[in-house]
């Protein structure tokens, strides 16, 4: 095949392919055919570059130049100033939010310039449809190096000196887990992939199944082979079209090439994968209501133990792993042990992959060593806060997590130094907050989610929760006494001392770290009525400057509920009582004489 | 395709499409030597274009370590094609009035 003097690669993640990356690449390469230019510029498409807020992303190599936002109808000039004439198109650059300048390419962009890619190694850079692009990249030499050089012994013993901890959530010693389940003996046993990523906000399973399918195929495979299970199975929900559709490619091509199957490289070894699809309720992420779930039953947590790795689906030894730890496998059996397990901090091996959201400048996907700071992340992943508004909290592991402060900015990110404060790594979404976040909202936020997936199967999550939603909702609204903050703090002892699966146990969390670290704001709702953040509605005062007003009448005869009282040419007053807070008055007064207080 | 029934299989498999994605490794590695060859509407009359095909063409015989891209005009009309030469951390080097002989006095000397 001819060697292409330039790559265009076209974000195809579910982003970008929703702002129509499929047609710009269409257009690029009809562009190429009419200028000739087919057989020397290839046109990709990849999966996601993380940066899917400013997608649709286009990514030229080996220059590195780096557009968003771009539109199909950008793709003619893309080639014939870029391409053609080597003249970047700037308007389509990146600008730096700080110094407003564009940037010239992703090397030189704070984004990417702190991370460190290892499960996302492929996303964004090879075709995710093409084989032959992952074994390029030492696709399936892992696996081959694990069947026809090492014992299932080594391979887990590799496994564990890396230090690799689950991602999906509970960090549990990937190798540890997978010793049990080889130990368990039985006619049959089975490898499952955990593709149900149910924390809102979260994407990292998603991105990596459509940037980089093979990955998890070979890391399964390699499961299979430490734990001596030959079928493999990945629950995946079923929103996710774009990544189960490049998953049964690539199952489809690694059959075809013979890669997954019988007598894998000449042994005896064979493995294969299904799919199975869940319907995307949260609590099916937990192993075991995913386990049921998948056998056509309830997905419903039962006790453990028995833990998968004992009985499992069917009844048989089963190890769960999610997504981005099977990422990290092949790597790590390529580069070794002893290379992953120096990186990260002394019990937090490796890198993390998270879903930066909130209000920031560059929110997407990162993928950052452990033991990086917040500070790091935030301000130069993150570009800052936006609006160079004041850093108030972030919010990591989702439902089960809880908020972060100003105090632990300069703390190493890992598993242990985020339960420590408070929080917990969870799946990886983390979410910044500026001074205009109300902390007893987020809270409520996140409690409602709970209550909505709760499976209601034992009763401290399924009436528990719901009681501290109320109080937290009475808070809200001005209602709450002195009496409900303790309540509130006894209720969610209890109910994480009770709750039957991880879900209820950790459902208390985003209320228990804040009341911890924001407690003047939850008093400041109850005493003061008050809400320092504008955020809670019900206790938003308009007030009319007395002293200002000039009694010019617009507010009055805007106010959709007749809540404005007063004499023309005197100053007006709003009855608080009928006030349903809708705003209207304050963007009529074209004397700012009316203030939310 | 035959089916791949060994590590040697991989290996070949590899080999054969190693070349595909050769451009977009180089480009992500750091620490390489970048050639940019000046493609603006003179550089292109005066040939750049197939100075710019002459070193990928040299590069790849050669097998260096070098990443050849176009760039923007070097504002040097009068002694096109020019090239900049860029060597990890340190300052870049442009020539003008490259020829084909120009072109492997440089890769001799900086290709590695
Ligand atoms: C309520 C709840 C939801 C969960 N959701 C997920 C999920 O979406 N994806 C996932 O991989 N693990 C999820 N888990 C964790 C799994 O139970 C299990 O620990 C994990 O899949 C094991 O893989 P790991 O060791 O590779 O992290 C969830 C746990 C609980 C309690
Ligand atoms: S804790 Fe909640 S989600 Fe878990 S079993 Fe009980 S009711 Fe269901
Ligand atoms: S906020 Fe709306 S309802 Fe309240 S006084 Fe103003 S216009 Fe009337
Ligand atoms: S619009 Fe402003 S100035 Fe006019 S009556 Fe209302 S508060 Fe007073
Ligand atoms: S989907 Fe394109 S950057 Fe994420
Ligand atoms: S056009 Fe001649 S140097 Fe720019």
């Amino acid at each position: 095949m001819a060697k292409f003097k330039m790559h265009i690669l076209v974000c195809g993640g579910t982003g970008c392919t929703a702002s129509k990356s499929q047609e710009i690449a269409d257009r690029l390469k009809s562009n190429l055919l009419e200028k000739g230019l087919e057989n020397e510029v290839q046109v990709i498409l990849t999966g996601c570059f993380g940066f899917c807020e400013k997608g649709p992303i286009v990514k030229i190599m080996p220059d590195n130049t780096f557009y968003t936002e771009v539109k199909p109808e950008d793709a003619q000039e893309i080639i014939e100033e870029h391409i053609i004439k080597g003249r970047k198109v700037t308007r389509l650059l990146y600008t730096d939010p700080d110094k407003k300048e564009h940037v010239a390419d992703a090397k030189h962009m704070g984004f990417y310039k702190k991370q460190l890619r290892i499960a996302l190694r492929n996303c964004g850079f090879i075709d995710p449809e093409n084989i032959g692009e992952y074994i390029a990249c030492d696709g399936y030499a892992a696996v081959a190096k694990c069947l026809t050089e090492m014992t299932p012994e080594q391979v887990i013993n590799e496994i564990k000196l890396s230090g690799l901890r689950g991602r999906g959530g509970g960090g549990f010693p990937t190798g540890m887990k997978w010793e049990i389940a080889s130990k368990n003996h039985a006619d049959q046993k089975y490898v499952v992939c955990n593709a149900d990523e149910g924390d809102p906000g979260a994407f990292m399973d998603r991105s990596i199944l459509e940037g980089d399918p093979h990955s998890i195929i070979e890391a399964m495979t390699i499961n299979g082979y430490a734990i001596g299970a030959t079928k493999g199975l990945v629950y995946i929900r079923a929103e996710y079209p774009l990544a189960i559709h490049r998953l049964q490619v690539a199952i489809a091509q690694a059959r075809e090439y013979g890669v997954l199957g019988n007598n894998l490289f000449g042994t005896d070894f064979n493995f294969d994968i299904e799919l199975r699809y869940g319907a995307g309720a949260f609590v099916c992420g937990e192993e075991t209501a995913l386990i049921h779930s998948m056998e056509g039953k309830r997905g419903e947590p039962t006790f453990k133990p028995p833990f998968p790795a004992q009985s499992g689906y069917l009844q048989k030894p089963t190890n769960v792993n999610n997504v981005e730890t099977y990422a990290n496998i092949p790597i790590i059996i390529l580069k070794g042990a002893n290379w992953f397990n120096k990186i990260g901090t002394e019990k937090s091996k490796g890198t993390k992959v998270f879903a930066l959201a909130g209000q920031i400048n560059n929110v997407g996907l990162i993928e950052v060593p452990m033991g990086i700071t917040l500070r790091e992340v935030i301000y130069e992943i993150g570009g800052g806060i936006k609006g160079g508004r004041q850093f108030k909290a972030v919010q990591t592991g989702g439902p089960s997590g809880g908020c972060l402060t100003e105090k632990h900015l300069d703390t190493p990110i890992d598993y242990d130094n985020l339960i420590a404060a408070g929080s917990m790594m969870g799946s990886g979404g983390m979410v910044v907050m500026d001074e205009t976040s109300c902390m007893v909202a987020i809270a409520k936020f996140y409690l409602e989610f709970t209550c909505e997936e709760s499976c209601g199967k034992c009763s401290p999550c399924r009436i528990g929760n719901k009681r501290m939603l109320e109080i937290l909702d009475k808070i809200t609204k001005g209602n709450g006494t002195m009496e409900d903050l303790e309540n509130l703090k006894n209720l969610a002892g209890v109910i994480k001392d009770t709750a039957l699966c991880g879900l209820g146990q950790t459902s208390p969390n985003p209320i228990l770290s804040t009341l911890t670290n924001f407690w003047d704001e939850y008093v400041e709702h109850v005493q003061d009525k008050k809400c320092r953040a504008g955020a809670c509605k019900s206790l938003m005062r308009y007030v009319i400057d007395q002293s200002v007003c000039v009694g010019c009448t617009a507010c009055a005869r805007n106010c959709p509920v007749n809540a404005i009282q007063g004499e023309k040419k005197t100053p007006h007053t709003i009855n608080l009582e009928l006030c349903i807070k809708c705003g209207t008055c304050i963007e009529k007064c074209k004397f700012n004489a009316i203030s939310i207080q | 395709m035959a089916q791949i029934k060994s590590l040697k299989d991989l290996e070949s498999f590899k080999n054969s499409v190693k070349e595909q994605i050769d451009t977009r490794v180089k480009g992500n590695q750091d620490g390489l030597v970048q050639i940019k060859v000046a493609m603006a509407t003179c550089g292109i009359s005066a040939g750049a274009k197939s100075i710019y095909n002459y070193f990928l063409e040299k590069v790849d015989e050669k097998k260096l370590d070098v990443v050849v891209y176009q760039t923007d005009c070097m504002g040097r009309c009068n002694e096109e094609p020019t090239v900049e030469v860029a060597l990890p951390n340190q300052e870049s080097i442009i020539f003008g009035n490259v020829d084909k002989a120009k072109v492997d006095e440089i890769l001799e000397k900086y290709g590695k």
